[in-house]
């Protein structure tokens, strides 16, 4: 046998950070904290007009008032607020039109990445809009985009040029005031992704953005917005690693779907945030929120795979308002060491013959903390709501934990609500089947790990699937139970 | 005055009415100080988030009858299991009734918490178990161990089965507008012994009354316990119950909750697994109308490897009744091995019925088997098409479904008799006769 479980256990332990590295290029940051002057300063910085100056402080305010939520499964050490600059931006500002333009530090970065752009460009047919600390760099196939009359570009850009449509749909599905952190985002958010896809036009390649924290004690507060006009189509793919780093990194974005009538958003992430060493040391806070709105007949799904992250609070939710709207949430959490996770999903049944299907997979190793946190809420007037709910937890050693926290109110006689989760294991007897056929713990693992998240994978995109896959095997392999 | 406040100052009235010297009362006092600071639990707790104590607490209650009331036995017979002989402890706006009582000393010990707290012999015993196992962070049972002096005290010993199912019978007479009652309950079963027990609160006027009841049970060593609530109160009845269940290796411990009527019912049933080998059952059946409402909030605690639990609740609801079902199965590093289930299912009968399900694991041990489920959803109108295309009007045949729905919880009740019973109540709330007996 290629390992034992010691061997296996330790060289899990002391695998570093397969994607840890630091890029150096020269960025402009403010001084640390956060105040009024702040918010203005990054306002004035992106020459932002003035309703979004005031939208921005309001936040602000509300932000002051707010607390800190404890209400988590997760124990960390609250950062302090003060202590962070709300604002990098490489300095070359400049617009790129095409990649030789674009600073070969960074190109590197990308390699490492395994995610080289004039690869993407050449294979998936992928539009990146690249993130790095904040700004976009570079965005591609902008103009395939353009000729059907999608936008696709960074948020500040967009507040420029479309503000009526920046204006009308931003704070419309997350409020400014309704979490600490998502107030604390508008506030500060530095850019972020913004895409609107016309009426009847279906997005003809997957939208992408990657983003990566990159300058050392700088939070990143990403805003994206998606709007899906009547009958339109759109997938949105959003992946980021980040590299090591010793001290705890903020991470909380925002993220808003509007799909109007009769359209349909599919929203996928893979999440590789940093997740901290082996001793639960450093590691980035990722406290997002998420949530989207569905019009009469619109659907959204949400894919999520979480591998990263010291503590992951994220809940991407579905508000069906609309009759006959479609809510789908896919996610697997993977925690292992120090890893915390409380993640889940909130389905809000407005409409009449609104559905939802929730399928979460969470899978603890080491001595992580896994949580799944739901809620499916059927209000009065939604009649003939449906719902679905399965999670799945998978256990791997003794010292980790699987949580689930589901929250079904039902206030509708004709609503009907499945809510079924189980606890498990990887068996012994599988391991061992495995290993008489000549494949090492380590493989028949991963095996089993992939079996049980097949759901989930299967509904992501291609090239993110496979990236997943890898993504899983990298960060999961833990002990034989 | 606030009535958190009345509770606070009544307490020297209590003091009159009690032997100081007896060996709670310092506990009684600890309790008063914790009530004191944590006040009446309110909605922004994540435990009471779906139900509200306010409009209970801000009637002015009486917390000790003025007068003693006599009830006549053929009045109330119907509310005793008088098929069977039985041990009864029988209380009448929590004062003791003895014309109604049946108790023993005979082999085991079926009798009073104020006779158990008063008397030498029983220290022991009282020092050993008394509010052992409740959390005492929570306020509810706080306030009732402060109130602590009159209850049933069960004590069955070594060996020894219980061969009369006992029966904990609280009154409320109607005397008093409003009365608040803190009956306070102790069973200790010693190893190898076994009891069922049956415990209820009717009032028989309508008027306000509230219980907070606490119970203690402790089953030792390869002890068995059978416990029946039967929950079928006038509408202008509250009861908060909290029942606390201490099991050590290899006892089995079966709770089944029948909340059928009452205003507002909160149980709250914890269940801590100190052994190997437990087996925990928990079941309930709720039947609500009107503007009923119950909260069940139930945890069961695996500390120990190799034991088991079961957990099923129906819940059906008709008009703007309201069922609220918090489950928590937590599941210790040290209890490899467990085996938890846990199952809820409810139907909505009308539009304005709601129900509010959060069945939650907690587990910190890998080699476990643990599920839970949970439904909401109505009565399939092709099967009630299918009854009624058989001739069987359509009341009788939701009926037959709702009583379909429930039977599980109902197959495991031990007592052939209250089976029987429950059955019948079933029948009753629904409005039909079932045409058979189980």
């Amino acid at each position: 046998m290629a390992y034992t479980e010691e061997e296996l256990k330790k060289e899990l332990e002391t695998k570093e950070y397969e994607y840890g590295f630091y890029t150096d290029i020269d960025s402009e940051t403010f001084p640390v904290g956060l105040n009024e002057e702040v918010v203005r300063r990054i306002s004035q910085k992106k020459q932002e007009p003035e309703w979004m100056t005031d939208w921005r402080l309001k936040a602000y305010a509300a932000w002051k008032d707010m607390k800190e939520p404890d209400w988590a499964n997760v124990q960390y050490k609250k950062p302090d607020y003060q202590a962070i600059s709300y604002y990098s931006a490489p300095k070359k500002k400049d617009q790129y039109k095409s990649l030789d333009e674009v600073d070969p530090e960074l190109l590197k970065t990308f390699e490492k990445l395994g995610i080289s752009i004039d690869e993407q460009k050449k294979l998936a047919g992928v539009a990146v809009d690249i993130v790095m600390d904040s700004v976009s760099v570079a965005t591609t196939f902008k103009e395939t985009l353009a000729e059907k009359g999608i936008i696709f570009c960074s948020i500040s850009e967009a507040i420029q040029e479309y503000p009526e449509l920046v204006q009308k749909y931003i704070g419309s599905v997350i409020p400014i005031q309704d979490n600490y952190f998502a107030a604390l985002n508008s506030a500060v958010f530095s850019d972020g992704s913004f895409c609107y896809i016309p009426k009847g036009v279906r997005c003809p390649m997957e939208l992408s953005t990657y983003f990566r924290i990159n300058q050392a004690g700088t939070g990143q507060f990403e805003r994206t917005l998606v709007i899906a006009d009547e009958s339109s189509y759109v997938s949105y793919l959003e992946g980021c690693t980040a590299p090591s780093r010793d001290e705890n990194q903020l991470h909380a974005a925002v993220v808003e779907l509007i799909a109007l009538d009769h359209a349909e958003i599919k929203y996928s992430t893979v999440q590789n945030w940093f997740p901290g060493d082996k001793n639960g040391k450093g590691g980035v806070f990722n406290f997002v929120t998420k949530r989207g709105i569905c019009h009469k007949s619109a659907k959204i799904s949400w894919t999520q795979v979480e591998t990263g992250s010291a503590i992951t609070w994220k809940y991407p939710s579905c508000i069906l308002k609309g009759d006959d709207s479609i809510g789908e949430f896919y996610s697997i959490a993977l925690t292992n060491n120090f890893q915390q996770a409380d993640t889940g999903t909130k389905m809000v049944h407005l409409g009449k013959n609104t559905k939802s299907t929730i399928i979460s997979k969470g899978i603890s190793a080491g001595k992580s903390q896994n949580s799944y946190r739901g809620l499916v809420q059927v209000h009065p007037r939604a009649t003939h709501a449906r719902n679905f709910s399965q999670c799945d937890s998978l256990l791997m050693g003794n010292q980790c934990g699987a949580h689930t926290f589901p929250y079904i109110e039902a206030r509708n006689k004709t609503a009907q609500i499945e809510h079924e989760a189980t606890t498990s294991k990887i068996g012994e007897d599988q391991i061992f089947y495995c290993n008489q056929r000549g494949i090492d713990p380590e493989k028949a693992i991963a095996l089993v790990v992939n079996g049980f998240s097949k759901e989930v994978l299967s509904k992501l995109p291609m090239e993110f699937a496979v990236e997943a896959q890898k993504l899983l095997e990298i960060s999961l392999e833990g002990s034989v139970g | 005055m606030e009535f958190k406040e009345k509770l606070l100052a009544s307490h020297l009235a209590l003091e009159e009415r009690i032997e100081l010297s007896d060996p709670v009362h310092q506990t009684r006092l600890e309790s008063l100080r914790t009530f004191e600071l944590k006040g009446f639990p309110s909605r922004k707790e994540e435990a009471w988030k779906y139900t509200s104590l306010n409009p209970l607490i801000r009637e002015d209650y009486a917390l000790f009858p003025k007068s003693e009331s006599t009830i006549q036995l053929k009045k109330v017979k119907k509310y005793f299991l008088y098929e069977i002989d039985t041990y009864k402890v029988v209380f009448i706006d929590g004062v003791y009734s003895p014309f109604l009582s049946d108790t023993t000393h005979d082999g085991l010990d079926v009798c009073l918490m104020s006779a158990a707290l008063s008397k030498p012999k029983y220290s022991h015993l009282i020092n050993t178990y008394f509010n052992k196992t409740t959390d005492v962070n929570d306020s509810l049972t706080a306030l009732n161990t402060s109130y602590a002096h009159e209850g049933a005290y069960v004590y069955i010993p070594k060996n020894t089965v219980a061969e009369k199912p006992i029966e904990i019978i609280h009154f409320s007479s109607g005397n008093e507008k409003a009365l608040w009652l803190q009956p306070r309950n102790l069973v200790v079963v010693d190893q190898n012994a076994q009891v069922q027990i049956l415990e209820r609160h009717q009032s028989l006027k309508e008027h306000n009354v509230v219980t907070n009841s606490v119970t203690e049970i402790y089953a030792h060593k390869d002890a068995f316990v059978d416990y029946y609530k039967i929950q079928n109160d006038l509408n202008s009845a509250s009861l908060i119950d909290n029942t606390y269940i201490s099991q050590e290796s290899n006892s089995t411990a079966r709770v089944h909750t029948f909340s059928l009527g009452g205003e507002l019912i909160r149980n709250n049933l914890n269940f801590y697994l100190k052994g190997t080998h437990c087996d925990t059952t928990l079941k309930g059946v709720t039947l609500l109308k009107d503007q009923q409402h119950v909260d069940h909030y139930t945890l069961v605690d695996h500390q120990f490897p190799n034991c088991e639990s079961h957990q099923d609740y129906k819940g059906v609801f008709s008009d703007t009744s309201k069922g609220v079902f918090n489950g928590k199965i937590h599941v210790d590093k040290k209890a490899q091995k467990t085996n938890a289930f846990q199952q809820n299912n409810n139907i909505l009968i009308d539009d304005k019925s709601t129900v509010n399900t959060k069945p939650q694991l907690e587990i910190y041990a890998d080699d476990v088997k643990c599920s839970h489920g949970c439904t909401v959803g109505q009565l399939d109108e092709d099967a009630l098409f299918y009854m009624q295309s058989r001739g069987i009007p359509k009341k009788e045949a939701k009926a037959l479904m709702t009583y379909a729905f429930a039977n599980n919880v109902l197959e495991s009740v031990e007592l052939p008799i209250l089976k029987k019973r429950i059955n019948k109540l079933i029948a009753n709330k629904l409005g039909v006769n079932l045409g058979f007996d189980l």
